[in-house]
C-alpha cells in the first residue's frame, strides 16, 4: 500500500512541500479507484439522472426521490424516499459473513445520513457455481450475515437475487440496496452548511480496524487474500447500528443535525473532509479527541480506521449539549471533534505530553475532486455466434427449471426478516416486493438483479435486458418505475478487454433507463473484481422502485380460472429468437446471438402496468430468467395448472427457453382488454387457459411435457435440498 | 394506556403500536430507562433484539430494572404480552415457564405458520374457539421452546398452553413444528392469564392492508377485555 509515484508527484506540487504520512494515506484512500471512481467517471456521464421526481441526485450519501402526489399529478412534496446501493465484493470473499454484514450496515447508514428511516433492503448476490464447495461455504455465510444484520436492525429484506456462474468462482459479488422514507422537513444532506458549526463523531468507538478498506476494494483479490487482507475486513454490530438508527430519529425529531455524513471508506477523513469539500468549506479536526476503543492509536489510524457504526453531524455549537445526551440516551459514544471553517481540511493530533502536532494541511476540494481521471484503453466485445447443440426438450426443461440460478430461494430469503416493520405487502418469491407506505397511500415496488449469462453474451444488449427486466418486474405489481441506482462491478479495467465490457454495460443500462425515463439518481461502481481465475462477468446490478396506488398486486401464480397470455414476446409473434445468455445454454453449451430487445419498452412497461392494475387480471409473472419454461413453472400450485401450447416459427427450444426480457404471461378473465393494451405496443400471443389440475400441460411445436405441481417444486427446491 | 417497551435493539415496538391502534386500542412506546408510565394498563414488550441478543436471547433485557416493575405490574393484575423477542425476555424474567432457545434448524426462519389454539378461555384467545387453526408469521431464530416433561404436563394440566404449532388441518405434528419446540408448544400463559408470551407475531397479522390475515388481532384485542 501506498502513494501511487504520478499521484504523489501532483500531491507534491499542490501542496509545494512533501505530504506528511498520515497526507499521503488520505490522498491513498480518498484518490482510490473505490473512492474516487477514477477509471469510471468518466463513463458515467452516460446515465440521465435528472426528473421532476429527483429532489437530491448522485454524489451524495444517498439519492432522495419524491413519491407520486396522491392525486396522481405529478410529485408529493411531502414524502420521498431514498434509494441506495453499495457493493461489499472484497470483504465477503476474505470473511463472508461480516463482510457481508458491514455492506448492509454501510447503506442503512447512508439512508440515515439523507434524514432517512430505512424501510426495506435487497440484496444481489452472485457466486461461483453451486456445485463447488467453496461457493457454498460463501454464500452460506453471506446469507446469514446479511440476515444477521438486517434482521437486528429491523429492516426487513424484501427482495433481490441470487445468480450462480463460472467467473465469480475467486470474486464474489455481494450488492446492497436499501430504501428509506423521509419527509420534506426532516431532509438533510453531506453538504457542510456554516463556518464555526461543530462536527460531532457519533456512534461506534474507534479502533484499529478496517485499516486500508478504500485501497484493498481497489486492487484484485490475490490469492491469499483470505489470511492477508483479512485486518482490511470490518466487524459490524448491528446493536449499535441500531441504536444509531433511533438516535438519529431522534436528532432529525429534535432538528439538530445541518449536515450528516456516514463514515465508510476512509473513515473519519473520507466522510469529515467530503462533508466540507462539498459546502466548499473547510474544518479544523483534533483527532485526540475522537472516542477511541484501543489504547495508543496513532493519528494515522483514528483518521483512516474503517471501524462501524458511526456518523459525523454538523451541529450549531448551541445544539453539542443536547446531541450529546440524546447519544449518551442511546448508549453512543459521542464526541465533539472540532468544527467547520472556511480554510484548509486540517487535522491535529495532540500527544499526551501535550505536544501539538499537525498531520493534515491540505485543501479539502482538492483531496475530494482532485484525483485524476483514468484514460483506459479498451476493447468492444464481440457478439457471440450461432452455435447450438441438439436438445432434447423434456431433459432441457427439467435441467433449466431444476438449475440453482433459476430456482427457487427460499432457503435464502427465509433466513432474513422479510416482514419486520409491517409494511410488506408483497414479499420475496415473486418479481417485485411491494412495499405500503401509508403516510402517502403508495405501494411502492422494489425489484434488484442483473443477469451475469446475459452480460456475459452480450454486455450492451445483456444491460439493457438487465434494465427492462427490473422495470417489467415493477410493472408486474401494477407500479410505474420512478427511479433506480445502479451498482456496476466490472474487473480490473487495466485489461483492456474488460474494460471493453465495462463500458458496453453501463452504455446498455445507460441507454435502455433512458428509453424507460426512468432516471438513474445514484450508484456505485467496484472494479478490480479480479483474481487469479479471472474477471467477473461484467455484472450491472439495478435496483428500481415504482409506485402506485394502495398496495394490491395480482398474484404471480395460476389461479385457475382465466386464459392464458404472454406478452411481449417476440419469438411467438413469428420474429428471430435468440438463445444467447440463456440459463438452457448455460445448461448444455453453445452460444447464440442475444434476443433482440422490444422496439417500444417503455410503452410496453406502462401497458403491463395498466393491466397489473385491471380487476380483470388474475395472475402476472415476469418472463425472464429460464425462460417461459421458467414462468410457467413457477405459476404452478397444488391447486391451480395449465394446457399451454407455443407455436411460432422458431424452434421448440428457443420458444420455451429464450430469455428475452420485457415480457410477461397474464392470466386474466378479459384477453381482449389485454390485447387492446398491447395494441401497437407489443405482440400479445394467447397459449392456453388455466385450470384447477395442478398440473402444467405443455406442448411446443408439437412435443407435450407434463408436471405436476409435486415434481416441479421439488426441481426447484435443489438450493434448500442441498445446503439443509 | 398501553405501553409497548423499546429496549435498545428492540425492532417490532413501532409494529406492536401500529397494530394495536388499528384495533382502536390506545398505544405508546415507551424508552425502557424512563420507567412504566403511571397512566399503564397494559405492558407489550415487543419484539427484536434488545441487546443485540448478546449472552442469550432476552437474558440482559429480563435483568434491566424495568423488569422489576413489569414483573410487579404482571402480579397485580396488569395484562402483560411478550411477542418473539418480548417472549424471550418474558422467560428470562420468569414471568412465564420454560425458555426460549436456538432453532432445531439453527437458522433463523421467517415464514407463516399454522397454530391451533389449545385455550380459549383466556383474554389473548376469548376470540377463538378452541381448536381453531390461526395462520400467524414466524421470523426468529432462537423460539425453539423447552422445558422437562414433568413441566409440560403440568402446562398442559393447567391448562397454559395458547397456541401449538401444526399443519393446515389441525394436526400437532413434526413436520409442522417449525423450529423444534418440545410439544410444538408456541405460546403460553404465565402463573395468572393475564400475562402471556408467544414466539409468532400477531402484530404481523393484524393490518388488513397487508393481505396476510387478520388472525393475529384476536391476540392483540386481549387488552381491550
Amino acid at each position: 500500500m501506498s502513494l501511487a509515484e504520478a499521484d504523489r508527484e501532483l500531491v507534491v506540487a499542490e501542496l509545494g512541500r512533501d505530504p506528511t504520512p498520515t497526507e499521503e494515506a488520505l490522498f491513498e484512500n480518498l484518490w482510490s479507484e473505490h473512492c474516487a471512481y477514477r477509471s469510471s467517471r468518466p463513463l458515467l456521464s452516460a446515465f440521465d439522472s435528472a426528473g421532476d421526481q429527483v429532489v437530491v441526485g448522485p454524489g451524495d450519501d444517498a439519492a432522495v426521490v419524491a413519491l407520486p402526489d396522491a392525486a396522481g399529478e405529478g410529485y408529493s412534496e411531502e414524502w420521498y424516499v431514498t434509494l441506495g446501493i453499495e457493493s461489499h465484493n472484497h470483504p465477503s470473499y476474505v470473511d463472508p459473513f461480516d463482510g457481508a454484514a458491514t455492506g448492509v450496515g454501510g447503506i442503512v447508514r447512508d439512508t440515515l445520513s439523507m434524514g432517512a428511516y430505512p424501510i426495506a433492503l435487497a440484496d444481489s448476490l452472485y457466486f461461483g457455481p453451486f456445485e463447488r464447495e467453496h461457493s457454498r461455504y460463501l454464500m452460506d455465510g453471506v446469507v446469514e450475515g446479511i440476515g444477521h444484520y438486517g434482521n437486528c436492525i429491523g429492516v426487513p429484506t424484501v427482495t433481490g437475487s441470487v445468480a450462480f456462474h463460472e467467473d465469480y468462482v475467486g470474486n464474489p459479488l455481494v450488492n446492497v440496496a436499501c430504501v428509506g422514507l423521509l419527509n420534506d422537513d426532516r431532509l438533510v444532506t453531506a453538504v457542510a452548511q456554516e463556518p464555526g458549526n461543530a462536527l460531532v463523531l457519533l456512534g461506534n468507538g474507534t479502533g484499529r480496524d478496517g485499516l486500508g478498506g478504500a485501497s484493498f476494494a481497489s486492487e484484485d483479490l490475490a490469492e491469499d487474500a483470505e489470511t492477508e487482507d483479512r485486518p482490511a475486513v470490518q466487524v459490524g454490530d448491528p446493536y449499535a447500528e441500531k441504536r444509531l438508527v433511533e438516535c438519529n430519529e431522534a436528532l432529525l425529531d429534535e432538528d439538530l443535525v445541518r449536515s450528516a455524513r456516514d463514515l465508510g471508506a476512509a473513515g473519519l477523513g473520507g466522510a469529515s473532509s467530503e462533508l466540507v469539500a462539498k459546502g466548499g468549506l473547510g474544518a479544523a479536526i483534533e483527532l485526540e479527541r475522537v472516542h477511541q476503543r484501543e489504547p495508543d492509536m496513532h493519528p494515522l489510524e483514528i483518521l483512516l480506521a474503517e471501524s462501524q457504526e458511526r456518523m459525523v453531524y454538523e451541529v450549531r455549537p448551541e445544539d453539542v449539549d443536547r446531541v450529546a445526551e440524546l447519544a449518551d440516551r442511546f448508549h453512543l459514544g459521542c464526541s465533539v471533534i472540532g468544527e467547520v471553517t472556511d480554510g484548509n481540511y486540517t487535522c491535529t493530533f495532540t500527544d499526551e505530553a501535550g505536544e501539538t502536532e499537525t498531520v493534515v494541511d491540505v485543501s479539502a476540494e482538492y483531496l475530494a475532486d482532485g484525483a485524476p481521471m483514468n484514460d483506459l484503453d479498451h476493447v468492444d466485445p464481440e457478439p457471440q455466434e450461432r452455435d447450438l447443440p441438439d436438445v432434447d426438450l423434456a431433459a432441457a426443461f427439467e435441467a433449466v427449471v431444476g438449475a440453482p440460478s433459476t430456482a427457487s430461494k427460499a432457503w435464502v430469503y427465509r433466513q432474513y426478516d422479510h416482514e419486520v416493520g409491517t409494511r410488506t405487502a408483497v414479499g420475496p418469491g415473486g418479481d417485485a416486493a411491494l412495499v405500503a407506505i401509508r403516510e402517502a397511500d403508495t405501494g411502492l415496488a422494489f425489484s434488484s438483479g442483473a443477469e451475469p449469462n446475459w452480460t456475459t453474451a452480450n454486455p450492451y444488449e445483456g444491460a439493457r435486458a438487465v434494465a427492462l427486466e427490473n422495470a417489467t418486474n415493477v410493472a408486474a405489481t401494477g407500479a410505474r418505475p420512478l427511479a433506480a441506482v445502479d451498482c456496476l462491478n466490472g474487473g480490473n479495467p487495466e485489461k483492456p478487454d474488460v474494460y471493453g465490457g465495462f463500458r458496453a454495460i453501463v452504455d446498455g443500462l445507460a441507454d435502455m433507463c433512458g428509453d424507460l425515463s426512468v432516471p438513474v439518481v445514484g450508484g456505485n461502481v467496484s472494479l478490480y473484481n479480479d483474481s487469479a481465475s479471472g474477471p467477473i462477468p461484467p455484472t450491472p446490478t439495478l435496483a428500481m422502485v415504482g409506485a402506485k396506488a394502495g398496495y394490491e398486486a395480482p398474484s404471480s401464480a395460476f389461479t385457475g380460472e382465466g386464459t392464458l397470455l404472454v406478452v411481449g414476446d417476440g419469438a411467438l409473434a413469428g420474429e428471430d429468437a435468440g438463445l444467447g445468455g440463456s440459463e438452457l445454454l448455460a445448461q448444455v453449451g453453445g452460444t447464440d446471438r442475444f434476443p433482440t430487445l422490444p422496439e417500444a419498452p417503455a410503452e410496453l412497461v406502462d401497458a403491463l402496468a395498466d393491466v397489473a392494475a385491471d380487476g380483470a387480471t388474475l395472475a402476472v409473472h415476469d418472463a425472464s430468467h429460464g425462460g417461459l419454461a421458467v414462468t410457467l413453472a413457477e405459476m404452478v400450485t397444488d391447486d391451480a395448472g395449465a394446457t399451454v401450447t407455443l407455436d411460432a416459427d422458431a424452434s421448440a427450444a428457443e420458444l420455451l427457453f429464450h430469455e428475452q426480457a420485457g415480457r410477461a404471461v397474464v392470466e386474466t378473465s378479459d384477453p381482449d382488454a389485454v390485447r387492446e393494451a398491447f395494441d401497437d405496443v407489443a405482440p400479445v400471443a394467447e397459449v392456453g387457459e388455466t385450470d384447477g389440475s395442478g398440473a402444467l400441460s405443455l406442448t411446443v411445436a408439437g412435443e407435450t411435457l407434463d408436471y405436476d405441481a409435486a415434481t416441479i417444486r421439488d426441481l426447484r427446491s435443489v438450493v434448500e435440498r442441498e445446503l439443509e | 394506556m398501553i405501553t409497548v417497551l423499546q429496549f435498545g435493539g428492540s425492532n417490532c415496538d413501532r409494529d406492536a403500536v401500529r397494530a394495536l391502534d388499528h384495533l382502536g386500542i390506545d398505544a405508546e412506546r415507551v424508552w425502557f430507562e424512563d420507567g412504566l408510565p403511571a397512566d399503564t394498563d397494559g405492558i407489550v414488550l415487543p419484539g427484536g433484539f434488545s441487546y443485540g441478543d448478546y449472552l442469550r436471547a432476552g437474558a440482559m433485557a429480563a435483568r434491566a430494572p424495568v423488569m422489576a416493575e413489569v414483573r410487579e405490574r404482571a402480579a397485580a393484575g396488569t395484562p402483560v404480552l411478550g411477542i418473539c423477542n418480548g417472549a424471550q425476555i418474558g422467560s428470562e424474567s420468569g414471568l412465564t415457564p420454560g425458555a426460549f432457545t436456538t432453532n432445531a434448524s439453527a437458522r433463523f426462519q421467517c415464514e407463516h405458520v399454522h397454530l391451533r389454539v389449545e385455550n380459549a378461555d383466556t383474554p389473548w384467545t376469548a376470540a377463538y374457539e378452541e381448536g381453531d387453526v390461526v395462520e400467524f408469521p414466524i421470523a426468529h431464530g432462537e423460539g425453539r421452546f423447552e422445558a422437562t416433561d414433568e413441566e409440560l404436563a403440568r402446562l398442559d394440566e393447567e391448562e397454559r398452553v395458547l397456541f401449538r404449532y401444526c399443519d393446515a388441518e389441525g394436526d400437532v405434528t413434526d413436520m409442522a413444528n417449525p423450529n423444534g419446540s418440545a410439544g410444538n408448544v408456541a405460546g403460553v400463559l404465565g402463573e395468572r392469564d393475564t400475562v402471556a408470551v408467544l414466539m409468532p407475531h400477531p402484530e404481523r397479522a393484524t393490518l388488513p392492508d397487508l393481505h396476510a390475515g387478520t388472525d393475529g388481532q384476536g391476540v392483540l384485542r386481549g387488552f381491550s377485555h
